[in-house]
């Protein structure tokens, strides 16, 4: 009996010593340091370009204790009060536009007008459909490269954000909490700038809907696409 | 043994002539050889159960081969390895990248939230993930998912993800699922090698060389958000995203699982997620839990929010909110 267990266990000790030598062979250089690596710096994107025209900065309104928030969030503007196409080319092959009030300025606003439908000579082919508000609760009557608040104020087409605000408060308070519109650049600011939309950047003002959209981009499926090799 | 006579003769013999090991010392009886013969081929099938350890594939280098865990290379490590992943890009996909080791900012959590009363569907965040994280172009690979859900359901098994037509259609809503980077994430401890872990941040992260590719992760996952690098991926030259980050959008290695790591190459830079910047709709918020003032918290303050099969007790660090 005692030659049984003796060879059962001088087996189990060159198996042991097998598997040993094996897991040493393949750790060999195991040299455990937990040592922080500092990371690289990354090189960052410089802050994309708002293209339309003029950026305004707002104040930074929060800050986290330990961190600074030195940069700062920049909202885009649209570029000022619209043109209008003329089809003509002038001498320099430039396609002419007009301001808003190069008509308007000789003729009295008419506030039965309340949509686009009964208009028949300009804009009678625009799409509106921003509920119950005619022409003139936004385009101000006494100056039409302006627009108007509620209150008559006039207010400019680059801070169309104060008329939009005025109705769609949810929206806007959203928005200044970084909810509402989407951002582009840094979600810290004490590491870089912020850009962010206006309104209609995204809404059509006369058609604020969102509008439908194509998917363009699809996974493909493996399960229901052709076999992509001989397996 | 009774039948055994020979016994009390033994000393004399072996007084001068001690056997090393005690299996030696056995007399060529059928019983001592069949032992003998048993034990050789244990250890033979136990030396052939290791041989697949003892030899290095065809696809992986040695260096490769003998790399440590994540966890436990040091600084001097790091440089060689990414250096190597550097130079085998370039041989393999022609561009010049640079691999990263962003670590944790420290007291960050992070955390998502989507907005799925403005998600339309148009599968944007899909492509950018698609070509921010260096995704295989040939399967048009992405860390997201958009399901088509019929409202009024939650039952994700009958959400679509090959619509195409027009979007939003009036009776569906849409729902981008991703890796949630669980509290108590499932795929975690399913891994039986720890190449997957959760970090300080919140970010569950894989360490694409040590992962063995045994895919329990995947099958662990409950929200399918872990994907399998079936071929290496193939991506032209001109469109390899060059800002690399060793956990995060590193070209992958055929056989390695992978997940969604919050793009953690921009967002621990501080920058916003590839996908969050990609969406047309404003309908996703990313930020720092820790934050009071975050976008993230004024959701979880004001709005109506939800994560998915909460039942299950993931305890998801994504959320999804509607208005």
């Amino acid at each position: 009996m005692a030659g049984s267990r003796g060879v059962i266990i001088s087996v189990m000790l060159l198996a042991m010593l097998a598997g040993a030598a094996v897991a040493v062979q393949l750790r060999a250089s195991s040299v455990v340091a937990d040592g922080a690596v500092a990371s690289e710096p990354t090189p960052n994107d410089p802050p994309a370009d708002p293209s339309a025209s003029q950026v305004a900065t707002s104040a930074v309104r929060s800050s986290r204790g330990e961190a600074q928030k030195t940069f700062s969030v920049t909202i885009r503007k649209p570029a000022g009060p619209p043109r209008v196409a003329t089809n003509l080319k002038d001498l320099h092959g430039e396609a002419v536009t007009v301001a808003c009030s190069t008509c308007h300025s000789t003729r009295s606003p008419n506030l039965q007008n309340k949509t686009s439908q009964s208009l028949d000579e300009f804009h009678s082919g625009m799409k509106f459909s921003h509920g119950t508000v005619s022409c003139l609760s936004c385009h101000n009557a006494a100056d039409y490269d302006s627009l108007q608040l509620a209150d008559g104020h006039r207010v400019e087409f680059t801070d169309v954000m104060t008329l939009c605000g005025q109705c769609h408060g949810p929206q806007m308070k959203d928005f200044e909490h970084g909810v509402h519109g989407g951002l582009n650049g840094y979600w810290d600011l004490s590491r870089g700038p912020q850009q962010k939309n206006n309104c209609v950047d995204c809404h059509n003002p006369h058609t604020p809907q969102f509008p439908k959209m194509q998917p363009t981009f699809k996974p493909k499926d493996r399960f229901l696409e052709q076999s992509r090799s001989e397996h | 043994m009774t039948t055994d006579n020979t016994s009390p003769q033994e000393p004399h013999d072996g007084e001068y002539l001690k056997p090393l090991l005690p299996i030696l010392d056995q007399h060529s009886t059928r019983r001592t050889l069949l032992k003998t013969a048993g034990a050789a081929l244990g250890l033979a099938a136990f030396g052939e159960a290791l041989s697949p350890l003892m030899v290095i594939p065809e696809n992986v280098s040695v260096d490769e081969f003998l790399q440590q865990h994540y966890k436990e290379l040091t600084d001097e490590d790091k440089k060689k390895v990414f250096a190597r992943l550097e130079a085998e890009t370039k041989e393999r996909f022609g561009a010049d990248v640079t691999i990263t080791d962003s670590k944790p900012i420290p007291g960050v959590r992070f955390a998502y939230a989507i907005n799925v009363s403005k998600c339309n569907g148009n599968g944007k965040c899909m492509e950018a993930c698609n070509k921010e994280n260096n995704h295989h172009r040939g399967v048009d690979q992405s860390y997201i998912r958009v399901l088509e859900m019929t409202k009024g359901s939650m039952d994700m098994e009958n959400g679509s993800t090959t619509y195409d037509h027009t979007v939003p259609q009036d009776d569906k809503f849409y729902l981008p699922v991703q890796c949630q980077q669980c509290d108590n994430p499932p795929c975690v401890s399913a891994c039986p090698i720890e190449a997957t872990w959760k970090e300080d941040d919140g970010i569950v992260v894989v360490d694409y060389n040590w992962c063995i590719g045994c895919r329990y992760c995947e099958a662990a996952c409950p929200y399918h958000a872990r994907r399998f690098n079936w071929e290496l991926p193939e991506i032209p030259a001109e469109e390899v995203n060059p800002n690399q980050g060793y956990l995060s959008n590193r070209i992958r290695p055929q056989g390695a699982m992978e997940k969604c790591h919050f793009c953690l190459h921009r967002t621990r830079e501080g920058r916003a997620p590839a996908c969050q910047e990609a969406c047309p709709t404003g309908a996703r918020v990313f930020g720092d839990l820790n934050d009071p003032d975050s976008a993230i918290n004024y959701v979880l303050k004001n709005k109506r929010v939800f994560v998915l099969k909460e039942e299950l007790g993931t305890k998801p660090s994504f959320f999804y909110f509607f208005d």
